[in-house]
């Protein structure tokens, strides 16, 4: 058993950016245990070109991937074939719905939504938000293979350098109890998704009125190129669609830029999207407790400060 | 139908959270316990269950705190929940707890079992899943609806991005419970009174024939996350300091 499996997740043959993310950082660890890194693609992609990311060998097995169950059939062949010692994914619904049977199915152990990676005494240790984020904790997994899911955004994205891997391909059996699914429902709102978006803004309560979160939260995250959150008092307000709602019952984001437009800054909320790279505060209240978290802060009327805001970027 | 839920004894999410000195668990003393807040959707799911279709629901927690009973009397027994299993164990990791629960499911020959889709405290979103696996059931996560139809179910997840699914599936099943589900009750004092009635059986790992094995994985080095050094407060009036605040961000933060 050796080496550190990547699960290289894709949207219609387009890798996402949580690929080179995840293969770079492995190519670090798995350089401390002295061991390959691979890789494993579910459906029809360019598997080859994972080795400009650093993988020495791609797994790659086809099939109707809808449902976590064939995810779990599928990577359970791909990880008895590349025999790893750890194996990583991005922290999506797809790696949550499938990796703790993985890990049940092992008799393993699983860190979810790691921030960052290491290895000590050549186990994996993941640091991960516990306590709404309130708290951080190292979780070292024991077992072999050690499973864990990270959250985008973590680790820097390396360049392609060009180079291919060879590609095995692997069928496997299922055999994991399965559902069917009838209906893909989009969402209320379609906007950029903030699960992966490089930058966000966001409302709350203060904008008063959907038309008002409209013309100056939507107004301004177009002209940003940013995903468009609101608080859960927005949210529950109506001001926002459900969807939208970032912190500890909504979506958890974690931007290099995030702007909090009229939002308190209360724990809940903080869950959702403390690990941005640089947070931006909008708010009437110095002493709203966001600015204990803000790289940039201006303290006024955001009536007043949000349109400017939307003009200067536009200049 | 024979309901299985499962709740998680956690710290209140609003309490203020203190590492102990060992940096490997939280202060507990003095802190507010409750039932899991998506473990609530659970059992309040269960209830509802059994109104539609009939049947028995069982409440399964694991721990070994001595105020753990009061807990699921005051609340899941007081709400329609028929019976509770506490397992009186302290288990390593998610997969120690889902082998507990594996063993109480079966136990009680459950036809469907409901947990929380994470637990408030750790927020693995592990232990529904691993369960699932381990009864060699299906499993469907971070539900939102749900309709029985005899032995059949149609429900509706909530995954990434605001995108839903409906599925349908077969029982036996574990289903995952989301924020939306439903709303959760609570217990009224004379409910309360009448759930010191209701059964209440306390296992170990023995009496369930489980042996859980060695810890896979391990928590140390707790701590608040580091603070962010103090920031800038942008002076101005509104359009001067919203140039500046582009300007940073553009040049010196350079996010933009």
């Amino acid at each position: 058993m050796s080496g550190i499996l990547v699960i290289a997740e894709h949207d219609a043959g387009t890798f996402a950016g949580t690929a080179s993310e995840l293969l770079g950082k492995a190519t670090e660890l798995a350089a401390v245990l002295g061991a390959p890194v691979t890789a494993a693609v579910l459906g029809d992609a360019p598997a080859a070109s994972l080795g400009g990311f650093g993988a020495t060998k791609v797994y790659q097995a086809t099939g109707d991937f809808s449902s976590g169950a064939a995810v779990a059939d599928a990577l359970t062949a791909i990880i008895k074939a590349a025999d790893p010692d750890i194996v990583l994914a991005p922290a999506t619904f797809t790696s949550r719905d499938s990796f703790p049977r993985l890990a049940a199915r092992f008799d393993a152990g699983m860190a979810s939504d790691a921030m960052d990676l290491r290895i000590e005494s050549g186990n994996l240790v993941a640091r991960r938000p516990v306590y709404a984020g309130s708290i951080e904790s190292d979780t070292t997994v024991l077992s072999r293979p050690a499973f864990a899911t990270v959250r985008g955004n973590s680790f820097p994205k390396v360049e392609n350098n060009g180079s291919s891997a060879e590609v095995e391909q692997v069928s496997f059996e299922a055999t994991t109890p399965s559902t069917t699914v009838v209906e893909t429902l989009a969402p209320e709102s379609k906007g950029i998704d903030l699960g992966t978006a490089d930058k966000v803004v966001a409302g709350g309560r203060s904008l008063k009125s959907a038309e008002n979160f409209d013309s100056l939260i939507r107004t301004l995250g177009e002209a940003m190129g940013a995903g468009v959150g609101a608080s859960r008092a927005a949210t529950d307000a109506g001001y926002a669609p459900h969807n939208e709602q970032i912190g500890q019952t909504g979506q958890t984001v974690s931007p290099n830029l995030y702007i909090a437009v009229g939002i308190s800054g209360a724990i809940q909320h903080l869950a959702g999207m403390r690990s941005s790279k640089v947070i931006v505060a909008i708010n009437k209240d110095p002493d709203a407790p966001i600015f204990e978290h803000t790289s940039y802060g201006i303290v006024a009327d955001l009536f007043e400060v949000v349109p400017e805001l939307t003009k200067a970027i536009q200049a | 139908m024979k309901i299985g839920v499962c709740a998680k004894v956690a710290a209140d999410p609003n309490a203020r959270i203190k590492v102990a000195s060992d940096g490997t668990s939280i202060v507990t003393d003095g802190v507010k316990m409750k039932l899991a807040d998506y473990d609530e959707y659970a059992i309040e799911e269960g209830i509802r269950t059994k109104t539609a279709v009939g049947g028995e629901v069982v409440l399964f927690t694991i721990g070994t705190d001595k105020n753990t009973e009061k807990l699921m009397r005051g609340g899941a027994l007081a709400l329609g929940v028929d019976k509770g299993v506490l397992i009186q164990e302290e288990p390593a990791d998610s997969l120690a707890v889902a082998k507990l629960l594996a063993a109480g499911a079966k136990k009680e020959a459950c036809d469907v079992v409901f947990t929380g889709k994470s637990s408030t405290d750790e927020q693995s979103f592990q232990v529904g899943i691993m369960l699932a696996e381990l009864l060699g059931w299906a499993h469907v996560s971070q539900v939102v609806e749900l309709a029985f139809d005899g032995d059949s179910f149609t429900a509706t997840r909530a995954m990434d991005a605001g995108v839903r699914q409906k599925v349908t599936g077969k029982l036996p099943a574990v289903i995952t419970c989301e924020d939306g589900l439903n709303t959760v009750r609570y217990a009224k004092l004379p409910d309360i009174m009448k759930a010191k009635k209701k059964p209440l059986d306390k296992v170990s790992a023995g009496d369930l024939g489980v042996d859980v094995g060695s810890a896979k994985t391990q928590v140390g080095n707790m701590a608040p996350p580091p603070p962010r050094p103090a920031g800038k407060i942008i002076e101005g009036d509104a359009a001067t300091a919203a140039q500046e605040l582009v300007r940073l961000l553009r040049d010196e933060a350079k996010v933009l």
